[in-house]
Parts: structure tokens; sequence; C-alpha cells
């Protein structure tokens, strides 16, 4: 992987200087993950060039990732820039980094015109251009495209920036934001990252339009870690889950409009027992865990990776042993009949169905109207009508989405649902309604008929 | 003195102490048959005389207890059990598992007890103490009975106590000696005439009296019998001459007969019992009124005498009028004569006011069949392994045999509806309800499947829960996943990884001499499931994705019906299951080529020229570069050559346009598992397919060889390199005798080892692998692990075939596939 450096400060050479390198000779470094070279393919009054060229041993890189990772072995680390080239440049220009210059102080205070390219990179040319344009540079991201046969573009670019920038500052803004275009760092972030991200981004992140997804994927997307950074650079909030895909207006409010509405309909029907179906990272689990009034809550859920973030955010492990008796995680598939769901006052399914193939809902249905039977159900789902209010929005809310209905998809199908075991079914809109397009979230509140005796 | 104690029971030994109860156990039982309070006193407290631990004590011991009972296992309680709330407690364990409690009562001379107690060192109360227990027991005596106790044996002094001798009696409903074969007969409901037809028909002569009434058969297979699920009597025309048949048929030992809710009303009518005149039992009272009084008494004793369920043909059959769950088989308590006779409700009523039953043959998992009557149905379905066989005779339906062990069934239609139902016989679910449980594959999981045994981890059933329950097609469809395939052992030779002469050598050292050579398809496996009438057919992915989505993989399915049409119809099945590659590898991973594999090779494709041509300025200035030129050289070819290899399995389609199969195993069809036949035979299939629809199908090129003969490895070694040298993956070579082939020592074998090209491999280990020190490093690759998770999971897929095949329960087919997903979480390097 390269990256250029080019000056038409005149005598160009002084570059040589700045970077502690001199021109008449190629450098080289030993480096964790290769051997990093600083050559100059031009070296002349006018117009002085200094190539920084990691040649990545895949042995080396390999030690220090997971096992059994097929692409541990076909990768783009020898050729993409990445977090292994910022590396190296802190590495190999620690002093040009710094700001210092030992020959040519004044020089290194002073921006110089600058033109950077970097052939390989991860990203698209709008990205790109988010990150360095505010930066004042003019930039040229052309995306590299597939062969023939294959048709398209890459993911990848070839970068160009020019610009008129203090050395240390162009350096610092590649440190940083080479690794947030690759977004996938080849080291475990630690907290010290932070304390990284903000001596490089000195004097240009605070003010920067990005800089959440900046702090967000240079602490490689560790929450925790970037809202801390985002506080100490005092930033907002980040949003939350089901929403985090769409575009950013929307977000929060209406999860919480569909957790209240959720509940309601839990004291409505007078729920103390209660299932969370597809209880995912626990947003509703926290909410009725602080209701006292639900007596025994068990979250259930597929994937057992959600469980383990639902048992943390829950702090199940510090709770006082009567909470937490009251609340049960478990894995389950809606797809399996499972008796440890029988025999609650009430099941909810918040933006769960859509999860579920089309062909694979009868099963559900049954699984959970049929075999666990609660008292009431009550089941969330997109409003697809809603949907020409995102702005940006192709296709559907989520990536796993496996349809979103309108509202007489949603009312038919719970209207049979209703017939077929035995409940009665009432339909309302959830977050603000618009007057043609409806609510953004349906919700479907179902109740057991009686039961003769 | 003999004792009688049934083969399953909880025995209580009831004795003051010192009456020598643990001397008695020592001697009857083996020391894991008996539990004595003085050993659990001392687990929980550290001394077995610490009375102050008895609570805890004997909780421990109740549990034991309970879990020996529900295993089946006779046990025997070692205490002094003098006082009511002990015995109790007792009782109550047994009737939780459904076995009988019996007492043997160890009555010894106060004094005999006083001189042995003074003899041990560690017991110190005083002869009151003893005095007192005597008292005790003297009580006891007479309540024995009244708390429960089935048997109770009292054994009267010291010589009486070391005289007696154990005799273990079998329970009644015990008969796992008979085996057959049987023909079981579905709820008759005095429709004597369908009876007597049904007889004929499987083969059983009438006997008939004087008056010309039937009142025995015989068959001609001398073992044979007729087993009757009960509910002889009521509603039909004639109950008397059905009860005369078989009453005769029974005590000739030419049949077996469990009875039925009717038949035990109408014992208690007949034994003076005030029951309700409903269900058609005015006509049978009306009917036996006609009788002789005699062959009314007759009746009276011959259903008083029934066994409410039997055991039979070695445990593998049950027979009970409603029907058993596993853990009442072969036990006897009132609520295990409840249920056989009356199944279970859930306490609810359908709109027509009869009891909703509680559906325990979907929860059934044994491993026995059961076959009952008592809810028509309009045909005879397996559930489970248990079968209705109540076809609503009397309604107007049929009166419907099962034959065992060839589980043929058998039917007369009635002549005609002598009773009108209150519940339409149309009105039960068409399909019934066998949904699968989430109990049958979560958690640690212990599996026999026949070809070995495996045990799936709890982590690796979660991690398969979740692409279940998240991706697959409904997995009572999903009845075989593909098992992966090891790789040939690593080559030796130069420039190398993987070489056709480890494959053979390989084969050759599992025993095989004749393999087959099969072109290795570089696409996407695909399993094709396609059916006569097009219902429940399927195509799915390894890990049992649907395919593309409706849109597409119907009409695909639709192309294959038609060209397998004459397929099915030759082999006499209605469906077919295929395993196939779906071509071209971009139809269905063109996501995954785009990220992965061609964004590697844009992007080195872009980066090395750059760099090259950087170096070379620098070289081009007087610098010395020194190997860093050659080494980018290197890697610009190493490059070029992986994306070439990518790219020869990218190929534009459009819709199906460009998409083909290439079939390579036809794995089963209705009723049967072709895994037993040789390649020949599968490929000639594959053949077929592909001369009825060239578009859809493509060949796969194979060669068959001895490995015997030296010239045709060499000319398949060749045929290998010209293969993969013009892009091809690679070959599989698998023993000719087909996907069952054992080896030399019967085992199943490896159902193949695949070779790959060394092109195609660049994909696999990265540009730059035939690095002669990258090949050395691979070659130490360990196979091991994934030589026996492919062999695991081949033969938890043979079983699965197998199971479809005998028609087991959805269940016994969805643990095994699931399994095989399971086992895809191991920790196995993914590139070989």
């Amino acid at each position: 992987m390269l990256l250029t450096l080019t000056t038409t400060h005149r005598p160009a050479t002084d570059l040589g200087y700045l970077l502690v390198k001199h021109p008449g000779k190629v450098h080289s470094f030993s480096v964790p993950t290769g051997t990093a070279y600083v050559l100059y393919p031009e070296a002349d009054d006018d117009r002085c060039t200094a190539a920084l060229l990691l040649d990545v041993d895949p042995r080396l890189l390999r030690a220090q990732r997971d096992a059994f990772e097929l692409s541990q072995y076909v990768n783009d680390r020898p050729y993409a820039a990445s977090s292994l080239l910022s590396s190296a440049l802190a590495r190999v220009f620690r002093t040009a980094l710094r700001g210092a210059s030992k020959d040519r102080p004044e020089l290194a205070a002073v921006p110089i015109p600058l033109e950077i390219r970097v052939p390989v990179l991860r990203g698209t040319p709008s990205l790109v251009t988010r990150l360095f344009a505010p930066l004042g540079w003019s930039v040229t991201a052309t995306p590299i495209p597939f062969e023939p046969g294959i048709g398209g573009d890459s993911r990848y670019v070839d970068m160009r920036l020019t610009g008129e920038v203090r050395l240390a500052d162009a350096l610092n803004h590649l440190y940083v934001l080479l690794p947030v275009l690759d977004d996938g760092k080849h080291y475990w972030v630690a907290p010290d990252e932070i304390e990284k991200l903000l001596r490089s981004g000195e004097g240009w992140l605070a003010a920067h339009p990005e800089k959440v997804l900046i702090a967000r994927r240079y602490l490689a997307h560790r929450k925790a870690l970037a809202t801390t950074a985002l506080q100490l650079l005092e930033a907002d909030q980040p949003a939350t889950e089901e929403e985090a895909e769409l575009p950013v207006a929307r977000r929060a409010p209406l999860a919480e409009q569909r957790r209240d509405a959720v509940l309601a309909a839990l004291t409505e029907v007078g729920a103390s027992r209660v299932l969370d179906l597809g209880c995912g990272g626990g947003a509703l689990l926290a909410a009725l865990a602080k209701d006292l009034s639900f007596t025994e809550i068990v979250g259930a859920d597929v994937a057992t990776r959600t469980l383990e973030q639902a048992a943390r955010r829950l702090r199940l492990d510090q709770l006082p042993e009567r909470q937490k008796d009251r609340i049960r995680l478990i894995q389950t598939a809606l797809t399996y009949r499972d008796d440890r769901l029988r025999g609650f006052d009430a099941a909810v399914l918040m933006e769960v169905i859509e999860h579920v193939d089309l062909p694979r809902l009868p099963a559900l249905e049954s699984a959970v109207f049929g075999h666990a039977k609660p008292r009431a159900v009550i089941v969330t789902t997109p409003n697809v009508e809603y949907n020409v209010h995102y702005e940006g929005l192709t296709g559907m809310r989520h990536s796993d989405h496996r349809f979103e209905w309108t509202r007489a998809e949603f009312a038919r199908w719970a209207s049979e649902t209703a017939d077929e075991y035995g409940y009665t079914v009432t339909i309302r809109g959830v977050g603000e309604a618009d007057e043609t397009t409806g609510a953004p979230t349906q919700l479907a509140l179902f109740t057991i008929k009686e039961v003769s005796a | 003195m003999i004792l009688d104690v049934p083969e399953l029971s909880l025995v209580a030994l009831v004795g003051i102490s010192g009456s020598g109860k643990s001397t008695f156990a020592g001697t009857h039982w083996k020391p894991t048959q008996v539990l004595s309070s003085d050993f659990f006193r001392g687990l929980v407290a550290d001394d077995e005389n610490d009375q102050s631990a008895s609570g805890d004590a004997f909780e421990v011991l109740h549990y034991v207890a309970g879990k020996r009972l529900a295993a089946g296992r006779l046990t025997v309680v070692d205490a002094t059990n003098l006082q009511s709330h002990a015995r109790a407690g007792l009782v109550k364990v047994a009737r939780e598992h459904d076995v009988l409690p019996v007492a043997i009562v160890l009555d010894v001379p106060e004094s005999v007890a006083w001189e042995r107690t003074e003899a041990r060192a560690d017991r110190t109360f005083g002869r009151q103490v003893l005095t007192r227990m005597h008292r005790d027991l003297r009580r006891s005596l007479g309540q024995l009975a009244k708390e429960g106790f089935r048997k109770i044996h009292v054994l009267r002094g010291v010589d009486e106590i070391a005289a007696a001798e154990i005799r273990y009696e079998k329970l009644f409903n015990d008969r796992k000696d008979e085996h057959g074969p049987f023909d079981i007969i579905g709820d008759v409901h005095g429709c004597r005439a369908e009876l007597e037809s049904l007889l004929g028909e499987l083969g059983w002569k009438l006997i008939r009296d004087e008056r010309g009434r039937p009142v025995d058969a015989v068959h001609a297979e001398e073992n044979r019998k007729a087993v009757f699920v009960g509910d002889l009597v009521d509603r039909g025309p004639d109950s008397p001459g059905v009860l005369r048949l078989v009453m005769g048929m029974v005590a000739a030992g030419h049949a077996i007969c469990v009875p039925g809710n009717h038949e035990q009303k109408l014992a208690r009518k007949l034994n003076g019992r005030n029951v309700q005149l409903t269900h058609g039992l005015p006509e049978t009272l009306e009917q036996l009124g006609a009788e002789d009084p005699a062959f009314v008494t007759e009746v009276r004793t011959f259903i008083d005498g029934l066994v409410s369920h039997y055991v039979l043909d070695d445990g593998r059959l049950v027979v009970a009028h409603a029907g058993l769950k596993e853990a009442y088989h072969g036990r006897a308590s009132a609520r295990v004569r409840s249920f056989a006779l009356y199944g279970e409700t859930t306490g609810e009523t359908d709109e027509y006011g009869l009891p909703v039953r509680y559906p325990w043959a979907r929860d059934y998992r044994g491993s026995a069949a059961v076959v009952y009557g008592h809810v028509p149905t309009p045909r005879p379905e397996w559930i489970n392994n248990t079968i209705c066989l109540d076809t609503g005779c009397v309604f107007g339906g049929a009166l419907t045999a099962l034959r065992w062990p060839s589980r043929e069934i058998v039917a007369v239609p009635a002549a005609r509806e002598y009773y009108a139902p209150v519940r339409p016989l149309t009105a039960v679910a068409a399909k019934p309800d066998t949904g699968l449980d989430i109990a049958d594959v979560i958690g640690r999981r212990h599996i026999d499947y026949g070809y070995g045994q495996t045990t799936v981890p709890a982590e690796n059933a979660a991690a398969a829960l979740e692409v279940m329950g998240r991706f697959s097609v409904d997995p009572e469809s999903l009845v075989w996943l593909p098992p992966t395939m090891a790789p040939c052992t690593s080559s030796s030779v130069e420039g190398y990884l993987e070489h056709p002469s480890s494959a053979f050598a390989d084969l050759r050292a599992a025993g095989v001499d004749r393999v087959v050579c099969e072109e290795k398809h570089m696409g996407s496996r695909a399993v094709v499931r396609v059916s006569v009438s097009g219902v429940g057919d399927a195509i799915w992915t390894r890990t049992g994705r649907p395919f593309f989505g409706p849109a597409l993989d119907e009409p695909l399915l639709a192309r294959v019906r038609a060209a397998a049409a004459p397929i099915l119809a030759e082999l006499e099945t209605d469906w077919l299951l295929i395993d196939a590659e779906l071509l071209p590898w971009s139809a269905k991973a063109g996501g995954l080529i785009r990220d992965q594999y061609a964004g590697v090779g844009a992007a080195g494709r872009a980066a090395l020229p750059a760099a090259l041509s950087v170096v070379e300025r620098v070289a081009g200035r007087g610098l010395d570069v020194g190997g860093l030129r050659d080494r980018l050289e290197l890697r610009a070819a190493e490059i070029d050559g992986y994306s070439a290899a990518y790219r020869s399995y990218v190929k534009p389609t459009d819709g199906l346009t460009g998409v083909s199969l290439a079939p390579f195993v036809f794995l089963a069809g209705a009723g049967v598992s072709y895994a037993k036949k040789d390649h020949d035979w599968h490929l000639a299939l594959a053949d077929r397919l592909v001369a009825a629809d060239p578009e859809i199908f493509t060949p796969t090129r194979r060669m068959v060889l001895d490995l015997a003969d030296p010239a045709a490895e060499a000319a398949a070694t060749e045929w290998w390199l010209t293969l993969t040298g013009a892009g091809g993956e690679g070959m599989v070579v698998k023993p000719w005798a087909g996907p069952a082939a054992v080896d030399a020592k019967g085992r199943l074998a490896q159902p193949g080892v695949k070779c790959r090209g060394r092109e195609y491999l660049r994909i696999i280990y990265g540009p730059e692998y035939t690095r002669p020190e990258q090949l050395d490093r691979l070659r130490q690759r360990n196979l091991g692990r994934k030589r026996s998770l492919a062999l695991r999971e081949h033969g938890l897929g043979l079983a699965a075939l197998d199971r479809l095949a005998e028609g087991a329960p959805a269940w016994r087919v969805h643990e095994l596939v699931f399994a095989i997903l399971a086992a895809e979480s191991e920790p196995v390097d993914p590139r070989l």
C-alpha cells in the first residue's frame, strides 16, 4: 500500500528536511506488519514527491488476527491504505506529525502547497469528500472499477488531495482519516485510542461536521469509547438500534413512542406476566423491569449474542436477587413450539414479524397464538406506506426486514390470525400520523376470547 | 416363604431398629438397588445417626428413588418406615412414577432387636425408644393397605425372615415376549358385520356356534393374534355379537383385548352402578336384554378382567384404547389406566361441546409404536410413531386394522352410517399438527444415529438454532443437508498442495479399490426436492436457506420437475431429493464475489502497478531499490493469477437465463434412500436430466477407475490437470460403490475427498500461496478434525435419509439435520 506526498513549495526538496528523510536515499524501516519504505520518485527544486510504501508481510499480519477466518488469507490488506499504513506513517514521520522540525522550523509551521495521492483506499467518492473537503482540501476521488467481466465499481477509490496545508496537519488528517475510511482496524482498540484521536484531531476534529462518524469508526464502533470521545469533543449522543439505519432526523422519538405504546397496551390488558418475544438487545425489557407491576418478565430471542447484550443492558448480574428473579432470558426460535412460553398474560412481538420470511409466518403464528397462547398478544410492525416520508430511504427500513406491510395488509393478517386462533384484535397507529400514509408504526392488540369451560 | 414383588416397584422395608432390614436388603438386592436412610443421613450430615438431618436425607433419598423409578428400576428403601408420614412420602414417589408401592414388614421380638442394638457401638438410644418403635410398628400393620401399599408382606420372627425368598412377577400389561405378528383392529362399536369381513380380509377364518354365530376365528399363521383397541360395544347394531366373537378369540388365545371407555361404562352399569344412559349405551343394553343372562355375566367378567394397556414385541409396540404417553408405558396406576381409557383433555370444549383433547401424540418422542383408537379420524396417519385406528365405522366410516410388524393398513368400509356423529368426521384438521418442539434441538444433546454417536454441544445447537430460526426453509421440509467434505492429504508434489496422487492414496488406504473421479463444479451447493404434485417442492442451500426467493426458485423447480417426471415414474416415487451444484458461482454468490474476491483483485491490480511505477522512478533516479521491485513484480503476477481464478466462475445471468444445475446424487424418494446405489446409477440419472433439458442441467464429467491400475491413475491425473488448467475447480474422488460405501472394516467410508486445482486454491489460500515457503507451511495443515467432521455429517445425513424412508416422525429426521447444521459451527479451518 502506498501514499505519496508532493510539494511545489520552492525549494521543494525541503520536504526531505520536514520529513527528516533524505531524498537521495531509500529508507526502510521494519514495522510490526512488514517493511515500510520512504522513497522519492522525484526530488528537485520545483517539485518533490515522497512516497510511503508499506510492503506487508502476510505472515506477520496473520499472526495478529483471529484464527479460522478465510479473509485472513484473501484480503486487501497488502493493497489498500488502512490503519496499517497510518501506523507506519506515525512511526516513520513521527517528528513531522508533531509539527516539529530542527532544520526548517518556520516552514513546518506554515501551510505549503501539497498534493497527496493514495491510489487504493476503501471508500466512496462522497465520503472521501465529506471527510477531507471540510479540512480545506480539494478532493478528487475516482472509484476503482472491477474488471469488465464483473462490471461496476469496487469499494475502493483512487484519492488525490490538493491544498495549502501545514504538513503536520496533512499528516494528522491522514493518520486519523485513512483508518476511518478503511473502517477495519488491524489491532484491538483500547481506551487509550481516545487520547490518540483527540491528540491527532486537535484543532480540526471538534469542528468537523462528520465528527460522529469519525469518532465511531476510528474507535472501531465501540459505542462507549465513541461516546466518551464525543463528550470530550462536546458532541451529541448517538442514536439507537432499530432506526439506526434510517436517515438521521426520524430516529429516537419513534422507538420511544413505540415502547410507550406497547407498555400502555400491556397496562390496558392488565398483564403482569409478560413475554418479550424477539427481545433483541433488551430495549423493552429495560422498561418492563422498571415497572414493578410486571412480576414475571421473559425475554426471548433467537440470537445468543443479543441475549448477552440484553443481560448486560439489564445488569442482570448486579441486580438484587428478588429483582433478578422477575426476569429471565431464554433462547428460542418462534418457528418451533416452546413449552417455556406457555401460560403468560401477554406476549409482545415488537418489530419482530417483519424479520421472519413470509412463508414461515404461519409457524410463528402457531407457536405464539396456538401453543404459547397468552391472554394477549401485542404485535408492532412498520407501516410501509409511511416510508415515503423517510428522505433518502430506498428499499426497506432495515436490511434484515423480509417484508413491510401496508395498513390493509397488516389488518388482513391480524384479523385472519385472530380468527384462526380465537382472539379478537384491535389495530392502532404509533407515532405521528400522516393524513394519507398513516402512522409510521402499526400496533395490533390481540386478546383471547373466553374459553367455554 | 415366597414374597411376590412386581418387577418394577418401590419396596419399602418396615421394621424397628435392629430388626435386620439392612441385612435382609443386602441378602436379596444389589447395593445400588437399596436406598438406606442411614446412608443418606451420612451423605448430607457426615453422620448416619444424626436424626436432625433426616428431613434433608429423605428429600435426597426421594429424589434418587424418583430418578431410578423414572428409568424403570426396582428400588428398595431401607428405613424404619414406622411413621405414616414417612411411608406417605414413599407412596407419593411411587405414584408419581406410576409404579406399585410394596411393603415388606420385618417383625422381630423387641428383645432380639434390643440385643442387636446393644451390640452396636454407634447406637446409643435407650430401650424405651425401641419400645416406642415397636408400638408404632403394631399400629402401622393395620394401616399399610389404606395408605396405598398394593402388596404387603409381613415376616414374623427371625426364622421367617431368614427363610424368605423374593419372586418377581411381571405386570399384567407386560407382554413383551409376544412377538405376533398382530392384526390390530380399531373401534368396532357393535359393527359385527364389518368386523367379520375385516377379519376375512386379514385371512382369519370364523368359527361359528351351532346357531351360526361367530365365536372364534383362526388364522393360518399360527402365531398371528388379533389385538382389539377397545370400544367393541355401543352405538352399533350388534354389540353382543362383537363381544361373543372377541371374547371367544381372547379365550382361545387368538386375540388380545384392551378395554375402551365404552366397555368400562358398560361394566359399571352391569355391576349395578348408576351411569348416564347416553352415547349408545341404551342400544347395547337393549341388545344384551335379548341375550341369555349367563352371557351377560360372562361379559361382565370379561370386561372386569381386561388390562388397560399392553406392551408387546420386546417393548416395540404399545396398545391402549386412547393412546398412552411414554412415561406410562408398562406402568400401573389409576392415572395410567385413566389415560389409557379416556386420554387427556385440556379442560376446554370445542364448538360441538366435545372435550378438547390434549395432543399427547404431538409431544410423543418414544421409540415404541403406540396404536390406539378412541377418537374418530378420517384416515389413519402416523404421528410421531403413534397411530389412531378409529376410522369411525359406526359413523359410516371404515373399520381399520394395522398389521404388525409390517405396518400395513387394511380397512373395510362401513355398510352404512349406524349412528350420527356429534362432530362430522371430516371436521378434523386435514394435516395433523406434528410441529417441531424446541426441546428436540436445544441444549446439549446426545444422538445415536446408527452410523455412530455424537454429542451436540449446547453452544453449537444455539448457533444452529439462530440459522434455522432466522433463515431456513420450513424445518419439516428440510430433510437433509449436505455434509462438508475433506480435501485429500496434502501433496508433496512440487508446486502442489493438493494432487490426484494423494487423493487416490487416501481412498486406497480406506480399502476402496474402485473410484469415480467427478468434476467438482464451482458454484453453490443446492439440494432440490421435486415431486409429482409440486406440493412441498423446494431448493435450499448448504445451510438450509431458500435459494433465490420464490420468484426464481419456483420456475427453476418447475423445470426440474418437468425433466425429472419420467425418472419419478420409473422409480415409482412421488418425490425425489437431489444433491446438486448450482452454476455459475456468481448467480448466488455475486455479492460475495464483488465484496470479497473481486474487491481484493481490483485493489491489488490498482495498488501494485502504482507502487511499481514509484519504485521504477526511484530506480530511474539511480537509487538502489534492491529486491523490492522483484517482490512487487511477483505480487503483480500472483494477483493476476488470483483474479483469473475467481473470474472463471463469474458468468452473466439474467433471471434463470444462464443458471444451471449439475446434479450428482439422487438421495431419496418416497420410502427409500438411494444411498446404497453406486455412482454409475446416480450419474446415469443425472445424464438423463441433462438430456431432457440441456439448458437447465449441466453434466458432470467423470472417470471411473480401478486404483490397482497405474495407467488409469496416470490418465486420471492427466484429466485433472487439463480440467484445472482450463479453470476448473478440481475433482472429487468417491468410492464407486456409492454414498453409503463402507471401508475394509465395514465402517462408513468418507463419501469422497476433494482434490482442488492449483490455480483455484489461490482464492482459498491467497494469491501468493504457491511460494515454496508458504506451500511448505500449508502442507502442515491438520486434516484430522475436518475428516472426522465430514464423516460425522455424512453419517447424520445418511441416517436422516434412512429415517425419512422408514417414515419416522418429523422430529427424528429434524434432530439429525439440525445436528449437521450444528456441526458446522465447530471451529474447523474453513479453507479445508
